[in-house]
């Protein structure tokens, strides 16, 4: 019994990583732009949390808890956004090949935070030496009272305030969607920009906006997971651009709906550390095991495509670049 | 300012580089009337409509709504001064549905209304007679349903002066009924509707005025219960134009091509061809006649094996005895059964030719195969690129020039030299001299006349019927998919084929004909 | 009669598309990028080290090129770059956006590992070729997959061939698990160490000569292959214009096929070469994101096989030189993503003004208004 809480407490802590990640990026491919620069946006967001947590907390004597979430949230979106900032300008503006630039954006924010990642470490004496604790017990903070209530609490109440504001962004952004005008106006840009033109929509704004917001929501991804999947450190392991393909994954997986990305995120969590919990499991069969949700994904990429149903098909002009015609 | 009239359009010009599409066309449209414009392909009429709704500019002129002059930029300017146009090709978003697509761009802040816009679209339903289900996602409806979406569109945002553009084209007769009474519904509430189109039944059943264009100009506007075929045909043809463009000498006739029942339908399901039959043969040009969309793209694309068509084509090959059936053939069996057929499509960079690749690259579309070495031979595309370009003196930097860069009538010689260069049984070509200079045109003439004096039978779709009746042997005119009547060339006149071009069933028309 | 005041005159800067530009000036733009690009970095570099760039720059250059033994590293690896780019050439070319690289040269890798690993008995001259088959064979089906419900039913390729990276790199996982030595280490270690069978032979005394050879050869092929054969030329056809793929007589569905077996076949052969030819052993890493970087190698060199020679080297250049400042002046190693991914994105973006002009309103318009 309590293997089966600790694997749903793993499931979720992971789970909300890689929900932040594809949120972000069903935000950004509703616009129509196919940004393959996730896992590199994570690294930025991360990173950028981490540094401004570290340098408060050695800066003032006994740091609020309060200004530490808030530097790590301000900080982690502004530099994730930035990224989204610099992809929208080259593939909308400078009308540069998306996926390129997505790959690109990755590489460079994957080096960019490890750099600083690393040089964090030797600043602060050694890989893994990075203590940011205040900041990261305070994301950490489960919610008072309820997760004691035993069973439930420990696997509903447990986890840091962001894995509820996963959810919550993830509601919101589907009332978004289906509720509101703006919603509507982002929807035809993504999968018709010339009729959304027509019709008087600002379709290079609608896209910046898309594709900055989105990465920022992404980066909050690459913050969730230090400071509360790794408890408040840096790590260059690689593990963050795993997960910020399975991002990508997830948002195939989720047919760009925001609240089946939600359970979606979970599951993924569940089949990534089954292999954990499951007794008798060779190392080897782990790994195979742990190629399910790809698998998976795959699965639903063919499914949807079979039955053709227009919806799940994604937005028509995913990943290509619009060009209003010369009068 | 006469305040009586919706709109007026006082000498309009347009032009493009040095096509002039309108020429100091003046029109009025009052309000609470049907005007249908009328006029031949490249007549100027969607041009002219296409400035009041804001997609061009003009060049010259003034327009008033309601008698205050206004500068129209976009659609949305046009949609402020109530002035809003249905285009053949829809603008819809297929995953939204009905009430989505209408409502889109209007509101950018707060949530949709969804009752309310829903509400409001049934008002406008009832008021008109149309009928949409609001919730009806679009990929669900017919193409008539998804045209009555973007009238509402357009009504939705206030639109007081209508522009429909060739709408019956893609309805049957009964949707085509209910969106004359729609009209007339409109008309009486005092809207303006304009009525883009070709087909003089429809002119005469719907419409109070008709303006006619010709060449760019307005050739006249008459009220339709004073006139009648005969009078609307002439205004459209206009008188004929001698081009001296040679016409020699018909030779042995072979038959090549036996068409049975030729039939077959686009995307949408709406039916492109219908049982169409005759016979093409060697050392003749047959002329194909028929207002754009009439299926001659169809036609054409079916016989060299891009379409799919039921029905039966015979072809018959110079040395053979036995015909060979080439329905069902894709273009590489036609290819490869020897079936020397030859095709000079209307998309010349799209199709037939590819835009980024050189010369002696696009000389071997059809002949890359040829020879049993995996590598290609350039050696002779490149030898027939030099023929090419001197015997049809194609302008160009030099052989390898991507295509693209050369003008309209160079690439025209390119693709058509080509296509003659293999020696065909059967030369098809739709619109070869559309865009041309006049010298190009003529050099294109002369090639289809040297094919024609070789035995080649020659196919010839063309929408200048002055060319039509000077150069072809034969003119099939088709219209709506139906091939309404073959003439021999030297025995008729532009007015009768026009006429035919127009969909008419010849008996009951003359019936109902009010000769003036 | 007062006209109305005509609200837009011509907006300040106006994007037009280029009709057509000399290879050499489209050049020029992207060196003028890359150009700027260093400068860019220069700042960079002065801002985290406090030191004179173009010193910084001389010791890049040691890195890469310093002794001879580190030229050989630099020449291997950009060769495998290179293998990988001309790869997706093919399928760039049809503008089938093979993504998956990085997991066909893995399923390659280890094939080649297995025979490496279970056939080691074999006479050399065989189990060379078997090695080369397999790996062939591997990164072919890898990339079957999604080409085949790519043209049956139109799955999205980018997508697909992305998911299919991913498996490929459980599949090394589970093999690595099972082939680690010693055991519990989760990594294979160096494979045949002692007799090295399996190891590509030194050539005129150089280790990494075949390599070079090899994928050379592969590179001339493939150019051959693009511009002068029928497959060529049908690509080139397919990758413009369905249309007139259509018009011509191409079946473009074996078209797609054909060419992703020929793409995800060089890319296997590219594991082929990296573990038997380099490290030796098979590990996830053994790509090391290189099927990623060539995507972008192959686009930028526009598929041109011998532009992408130039390119690889100027990428492995960084990636080595950035090591060697890094390690000299006490930075860690990922200064030189960072550095990669600045110059891309300049060379991203000259792109824009190679393909497009801008026309600025000339005083002249405005008088005349």
């Amino acid at each position: 019994m309590n293997q089966l809480i600790a694997l749903f407490q793993d499931a979720i802590v992971f789970g909300t990583v890689i929900l932040f990640g594809a949120l972000g990026e069903i935000l950004t491919q509703k616009s129509g732009n196919l940004n393959l620069g996730v896992p590199g946006i994570m690294y930025l967001g991360g990173i950028a949390g981490l540094m401004g947590a570290f340098y408060y907390e050695n800066a003032v004597e006994t740091p609020s808890k309060f200004l530490c979430i808030l530097i790590g949230l301000v900080c982690s979106f502004a530099l994730a956004a930035v990224g989204g900032l610099v992809y929208s300008f080259l593939t909308i503006t400078l009308r540069a090949n998306q996926n390129v630039t997505g790959l690109t954006l990755t590489i460079f924010g994957s080096g960019f935070a490890n750099f600083f990642g690393g040089s964090l470490n030797k600043l602060a004496g050694g890989v893994g030496q990075i203590h940011v604790e205040a900041t990261s017990a305070a994301f950490r903070a489960s919610v008072p009272v309820l997760s004691e209530i035993g069973v439930v609490g420990k696997i509903l109440f447990s986890y840091g305030f962001m894995a509820y504001a996963a959810i919550l962004i993830a509601i919101l952004m589907n009332r978004f969607f289906s509720k509101s005008a703006m919603g509507l106006s982002l929807r035809a840009v993504g999968e018709n920009p010339g009729t959304a033109d027509a019709a008087g929509i600002d379709v290079i704004r609608y896209k910046y906006l898309a594709t900055c917001i989105g990465a920022g929501i992404s980066g909050f991804g690459g913050l969730y997971y230090t400071m509360d999947y790794i408890k408040g450190t840096w790590a260059s392991d690689g593990t963050i651009e795993k997960l910020g393909w399975l991002a990508v994954a997830l948002v195939i997986f989720a047919t760009w709906k925001p609240l089946n990305a939600i359970w979606g995120a979970y599951l993924f969590g569940v089949l990534y550390w089954a292999y954990f919990y499951i007794e008798g499991l060779t190392r080897s069969s782990q790994e195979i095991f742990k190629m399910v949700p790809y698998v998976v994904t795959i699965l639903v990429l063919i499914f949807v495509s079979f039955r053709k149903k227009k919806e799940n098909l994604g937005p028509a002009s995913l990943g290509l670049s619009y060009f209003r015609e010369e009068r | 300012m006469d305040t009586e009239y919706a709109v007026s359009m006082k000498i309009i010009t347009k032009t493009f580089g040095s096509v002039i599409a309108n020429e100091k066309v003046s029109l009025d449209i009052r309000k609470g009337e049907i005007l249908s414009l009328l006029g031949e392909n490249g007549s100027g009429k969607t041009t002219l409509m296409n400035m009041l709704s804001g997609i061009y500019y003009p060049d010259s002129g003034e327009i008033f709504v309601n008698g205050e002059e206004v500068v129209i930029r976009s659609p949305k300017d046009a949609l402020k001064y109530g002035i809003g146009m249905v285009h053949q090709h829809f603008k819809l978003i297929s995953v939204f549905t009905a009430a989505e697509n209408i409502v889109l761009g209007l509101h950018s802040k707060g949530d949709l209304n969804r009752n309310a816009v829903a509400e409001d679209i049934r008002k406008i339903c009832d008021k008109y007679g149309f009928e949409i289900d609001p919730n009806k996602k679009i990929y669900d409806m017919s193409v008539s349903e998804k045209q009555t979406v973007e009238i509402v569109k357009v009504l939705y945002r206030g639109a007081d002066i209508l522009i429909l553009d060739e709408p019956t084209a893609v309805l049957t007769p009964q949707e085509t009924e209910r969106l004359f009474s729609v009209m007339r519904n409109m008309k009486a509430d005092g809207k303006a509707v304009i009525i883009i189109t070709h087909k003089l039944m429809e002119v005469l059943a719907v419409s109070d005025r008709v303006a006619v264009l010709r060449r760019g100009k307005n050739v006249g506007i008459l009220n339709t219960a004073e006139t009648g075929i005969q009078e609307l045909t002439d205004l459209m043809v206009g008188h004929k134009v001698d081009l001296n463009i040679n016409r020699s000498p018909r030779g042995e006739l072979t038959k090549r091509l036996s068409i049975h029942d030729l039939c077959c339908t686009d995307i949408n399901g709406i039916p492109k061809l219908c049982d169409v039959s005759m016979d093409v043969f060697g050392g003749e040009i047959l002329g194909i006649a028929g207002i754009s969309g009439c299926g001659q793209k169809e036609l054409l694309e079916g016989i060299a094996g891009l379409q799919r068509v039921s029905g039966s084509i015979m072809y018959t090959a110079p040395d053979a005895e036995e015909p060979v059936e080439i329905v069902g053939k894709s273009p590489l069996e036609i290819m490869r059964s020897g079936i020397a057929l030859s095709f000079v499509p209307e998309d010349r960079l799209g199709m037939g030719l590819v835009g980024n690749m050189d010369l002696t690259d696009n000389m071997m579309i059809r002949s890359y195969l040829n020879g049993s070495s995996p590598l290609l031979d350039r050696k002779s595309p490149k030898d027939l690129a030099k023929r090419v370009v001197n015997e049809l003196e194609v302008v160009t930097p030099g052989l390898s020039t991507p295509v693209r860069q050369l003008s309209g009538g160079n690439v025209q010689k390119v693709l058509v030299g080509r296509e003659i260069s293999s020696s065909p049984a059967v030369l098809m070509s739709a619109y070869a001299v559309r865009g041309l200079d006049i010298n190009t045109s003529y050099t294109i003439y002369n090639l289809m006349n040297e094919q024609k004096e070789r035995g080649v039978a020659v196919i010839y779709v063309g929408e200048d019927l002055d060319v039509l009746l000077e150069l072809c042997d034969r003119i099939a005119v088709l219209c709506s998919g139906h091939l309404n009547k073959i003439f021999e060339a030297a025995e008729t006149s532009k007015d009768e084929v026009g006429f035919y071009m127009t969909c008419l069933d010849p008996e009951a028309a003359g019936k109902e004909d009010k000769t003036i | 009669m007062n006209r109305p005041e005509k609200a837009n005159k011509d907006p300040l800067i106006r994007i037009a598309k280029r009709d057509a530009i000399s290879k050499p000036r489209a050049w020029g733009i992207r060196l003028i990028g890359v150009v700027l690009a260093l400068i860019v970095c220069a700042f960079v570099i002065y801002a985290i080290v406090h030191l004179n760039p173009l010193k910084v720059y001389g010791s890049m250059f040691n890195g890469a090129f310093g002794t001879e033994k580190r030229t050989w590293v630099t020449v291997r690896d950009a060769m495998m770059l290179l293998c990988i780019g001309v790869g997706l050439a093919p399928a760039f070319k049809m503008r089938f956006w093979n993504i998956g690289a990085e997991g066909q040269v893995l399923v390659g890798g280890v094939a080649t590992a297995a025979c490496m690993i279970y056939c080691k008995s074999f006479p050399a001259p065989l189990l060379f070729l078997l090695m080369i088959v397999a790996s062939i064979v591997a990164g072919a089906l890898w990339a079957l997959l999604p080409a085949v419900f790519k043209s049956k039913w139109n799955t999205n390729e980018t997508l697909f061939t992305l998911m299919m990276n991913y498996v490929a790199i459980q599949v090394t996982s589970f093999f690595v698990s099972k082939w680690e030595n010693p055991y519990g280490s989760n990594t294979v270690g160096v494979i045949n160490p002692n007799s090295n069978e399996g190891w590509f032979p030194a050539v005129f005394g150089e280790q990494y000569f075949l390599n070079v050879l090899i994928v050379m050869t592969i590179t001339v092929a493939m150019y051959y292959y693009l511009k002068y054969s029928k497959h060529g030329y049908e690509i080139a056809v397919v990758g413009e214009s369905l249309d007139t793929a259509r018009y011509a007589g191409i079946n473009t569905k074996a078209v797609f096929i054909r060419t992703m077996l020929l793409s995800g076949a060089v890319c296997g052969l590219a594991g082929f070469i990296a573990v038997s030819g380099a490290s030796h052993t098979i590990s996830t890493s053994t790509a090391g994101g290189r099927g990623f970087t060539a995507i972008i190698v192959a686009w930028m060199a526009k598929f041109n096989t011998y532009v992408m020679i130039l390119i690889a080297f100027l990428l492995v250049f960084l990636e080595k030189g950035a090591i060697e400042i890094a390690s000299l002046y006490n930075l860690n190693n990922f200064v030189s993503e960072m550095i990669e991914g600045i110059i891309l994105f300049f060379i991203l973006g000259s792109e824009f003004f190679i393909n497009y002009r801008l026309i600025f309103r000339s005083k002249k318009e405005a008088d005349a208004e």
